[in-house]
């Protein structure tokens, strides 16, 4: 196999996996034509039925799914920009992540919802936003956000396996970042395990999305200046890696959360929660977020999304008084 | 009884022919009607006393449910009720005992095991798929299973069921517009029991009938008297049977009564006059089809007061029984918040 950007190793783990299950297939808007950043190319010709155009309408997009799943199929669902799945939070949170639990596991639901998200695309207030803290609350959803090609792929075949609903977010800017080689089968990957992606000894940053690229950025800065970071790549925003998580916080004793998310009730605050409850004796620093400013996420002027996104510099910035403490 | 009648010819063949109906099945209607009505009616009672904390019934609605229902393949079919289908459930195999169970929240009630509050029903075994309180939402579940039997090519039909309240909610919308777009086998069936809460139908629409909107989705469907349960299966046995090979979606709307307040916590004199109840009750949908049956001449008078005395007896054992059955343990709160791998 070829060097893959994140779109096609997208691509390709949907390929394989109508391949592989007849059980599974996708529904959503414009996703016969190949979808608006190409995910689905190719899959209406070659899987025909199986590839579903839906109406504009995010709550029949996941209802459907929800009805599908509990049948016994396993759909995909894309939903164009993550930031219009609310109009399937009802769906989401109310119906889907209850089906086990409220059946005792007599039904639950395989089904994966696909959704691009994420700022740096000059997409203005609503296709730029995270999503990812309202769902990751949620006990009954996996909530998935990988930064690396072969993890787009691993783990897109994890969350089609698992009997669960699993959000599997797909930042729009990680999508044709880089490529990366993936020869043969894809890696057997748990939805669940977070990834040391950096090893150093001064302080951990924990990112995922598009911000984990920036922290390994931001990290090789820092070592350029003589401070080594472990960077951890979440993978996996719910449920949480709290062993991968407390093990590092334990390790460096210093812990920089990023992400792009408005900092007030972001993820962050949970995983800094985790590690002041359970690793507060190994910390030498009070822990630190970048993250984005509590303002309606994301102006549309570049020097405004500039402003609010956290970046490699800032990043870097934090880490060095982090390291300073 | 049931002995002694199949000794003999049935009263009227013509008749029978007519409803489109056994006389087997005919009897069957009105014991899952009486069976409804009368397990809702001990709910209260033991509401009342203290024993249930919460009942929400379907009285009034008994032949909207039991007659269409008994229109679906039971154990082929799908039905994704919600919370007044009662009668719905036990054409589908829901016994006194489990009915009993589901109000007091037991351990061993086989709808959520006292995760959900009463009447919010779901059996995967008998293709009753898990409903919550939200509504019209199972909606779009409908017409996700009706896609899937698509996909798969399964000779199977689903009934979304919701009160004419739901058909408000975007849901509503979305999926009927969803299943007429793919033609598939749902069955929208509403029941307009006259009451949301203590909204009448004026306040809800501004169409004279829920099926009115059929036109918008280029969707066959219809109004009938849902205080008739035979009407009601004549209505829905050939949508469901159109469905089945191919038709497409129907949206049934069935005009009935909420004869009860809303649930055991309302009280329904604060919005609707004694007058308006009285004459409803007059048109009870269980009264009605036992006249109707007798005086066509299916069941001598009087014949079908077995089955009355039948299901009083089955109520007050279930009751008893289930009273006696284990609570949850508190930490069963925990667990089954993921399937496993």
């Amino acid at each position: 196999m070829t060097a893959l950007t994140a779109i096609e190793a997208v691509r390709t783990a949907l390929d394989e996996a109508l391949a592989a299950d007849d059980r599974v297939f996708i529904l959503g808007e414009d996703v016969e034509a190949g979808g608006v950043f190409r995910a689905t190319e190719g899959l209406r010709a070659r899987y025909g039925e199986r590839v579903i155009d839906s109406p504009l309408a995010e709550s029949s997009i996941i209802g459907v799914c929800i009805g599908a799943a509990h049948y016994g199929l396993r759909p995909v669902a894309e939903i164009q920009f993550a930031d219009f799945i609310h109009a399937g939070f009802d769906q989401l949170c109310s119906e889907a992540s209850r089906w086990s639990y409220r059946t005792l596991g007599d039904a639950h639901l395989p089904m994966v919802v696909r959704t691009a998200w994420g700022g740096g695309v000059h997409g203005g207030q609503h296709h730029s936003q995270s999503i990812e803290a309202y769902y990751a609350h949620m006990p009954g959803i996996k909530v998935v956000a990988p930064s690396f090609p072969a993890d787009y792929r691993s783990l897109l075949h994890a969350a089609i396996a698992d009997p669960n609903p699993v959000l599997f977010l797909e930042h729009k800017r990680t999508y044709r970042l880089f490529r990366q080689e993936m020869d043969g089968a894809p890696a057997e990957t748990r939805i669940g395990k977070a990834r040391v992606t950096r090893q150093g000894g001064d302080l951990t940053i924990f990112a995922y999305g598009l911000m984990l690229h920036e922290s390994l950025a931001a990290a090789e800065t820092l070592s350029g200046e003589g401070t080594e970071c472990t960077v951890v790549d979440l993978l996996t925003l719910n449920p949480l890696d709290r062993e991968t998580i407390l093990d590092s916080a334990r390790a460096t004793g210093k812990v920089l959360i990023v992400h792009e998310d408005t900092l007030t009730g972001g993820l962050g605050g949970e995983i800094a929660a985790i590690i002041a409850e359970h690793a507060f004796e190994y910390l030498d620093a009070p822990i630190r977020r970048v993250a984005g400013p509590d303002i309606p996420p994301i102006p549309f002027h570049h020097a405004m999304e500039d402003f609010f996104m956290p970046n490699r510099d800032k990043i870097a910035s934090a880490a060095r008084e982090l390291a300073a403490y | 009884m049931a002995a002694t009648r199949a000794t003999r010819p049935p009263r009227s063949q013509k008749t029978i022919d007519e409803y489109l109906l056994s006389e087997q099945q005919l009897e069957d209607m009105y014991y899952h009607m009486l069976l409804a009505r009368k397990l809702n009616e001990r709910m209260l009672a033991l509401n009342r006393q203290g024993r249930a904390p919460f009942v929400i019934a379907g009285a009034g609605q008994e032949a909207a449910q039991v007659g269409a229902a008994m229109a679906l393949r039971k154990g082929t079919d799908y039905l994704a009720p919600y919370y007044r289908d009662l009668g719905m459930n036990l054409v589908f195999g829901m016994t006194a005992r489990e009915a009993m169970l589901n109000l007091l929240a037991k351990r061993d009630d086989p709808n959520s095991h006292g995760r959900q509050m009463p009447s919010h029903w779901g059996n995967t075994a008998r293709k009753v798929v898990t409903q919550s309180s939200v509504v019209t939402t199972q909606f779009l579940h409908a017409a996700g299973i009706g896609l899937a039997a698509k996909l798969r090519k399964d000779p199977i039909v689903v009934m979304a069921c919701c009160g004419e309240g739901s058909t408000s909610r975007g849901d509503f919308h979305e999926a009927l517009n969803f299943a007429s777009i793919h033609r598939l086998p749902v069955i929208f069936f509403v029941q307009n029991n006259g009451y949301a809460i203590t909204e009448k139908n004026e306040k809800e629409m501004a169409v004279e009938h829920v099926a009115d909107r059929k036109r918008a989705y280029n969707m066959q469907g219809a109004v009938v008297d849902g205080m008739d349960a035979i009407a009601v299966y004549q209505t829905v046995r050939p949508a469901v049977d159109e469905a089945r090979k191919g038709g497409g979606p129907h949206l049934i709307e069935a005009k009935c009564y909420r004869l009860w307040p809303h649930s055991s916590d309302d009280d329904d004199s604060r919005y609707r006059t004694k007058n308006e109840l009285e004459e409803w009750s007059l048109k009870d949908p269980i009264k009605l089809f036992r006249e109707r049956v007798e005086s066509d001449g299916i069941f001598p008078r009087g014949d079908l007061d077995e089955i009355e005395a039948r299901v009083e007896e089955e109520i007050r054992e279930a009751a008893q029984w289930a009273l006696m059955q284990p609570d949850p343990a508190p930490e069963d709160a925990l667990g089954f918040v993921y399937k496993e791998l």
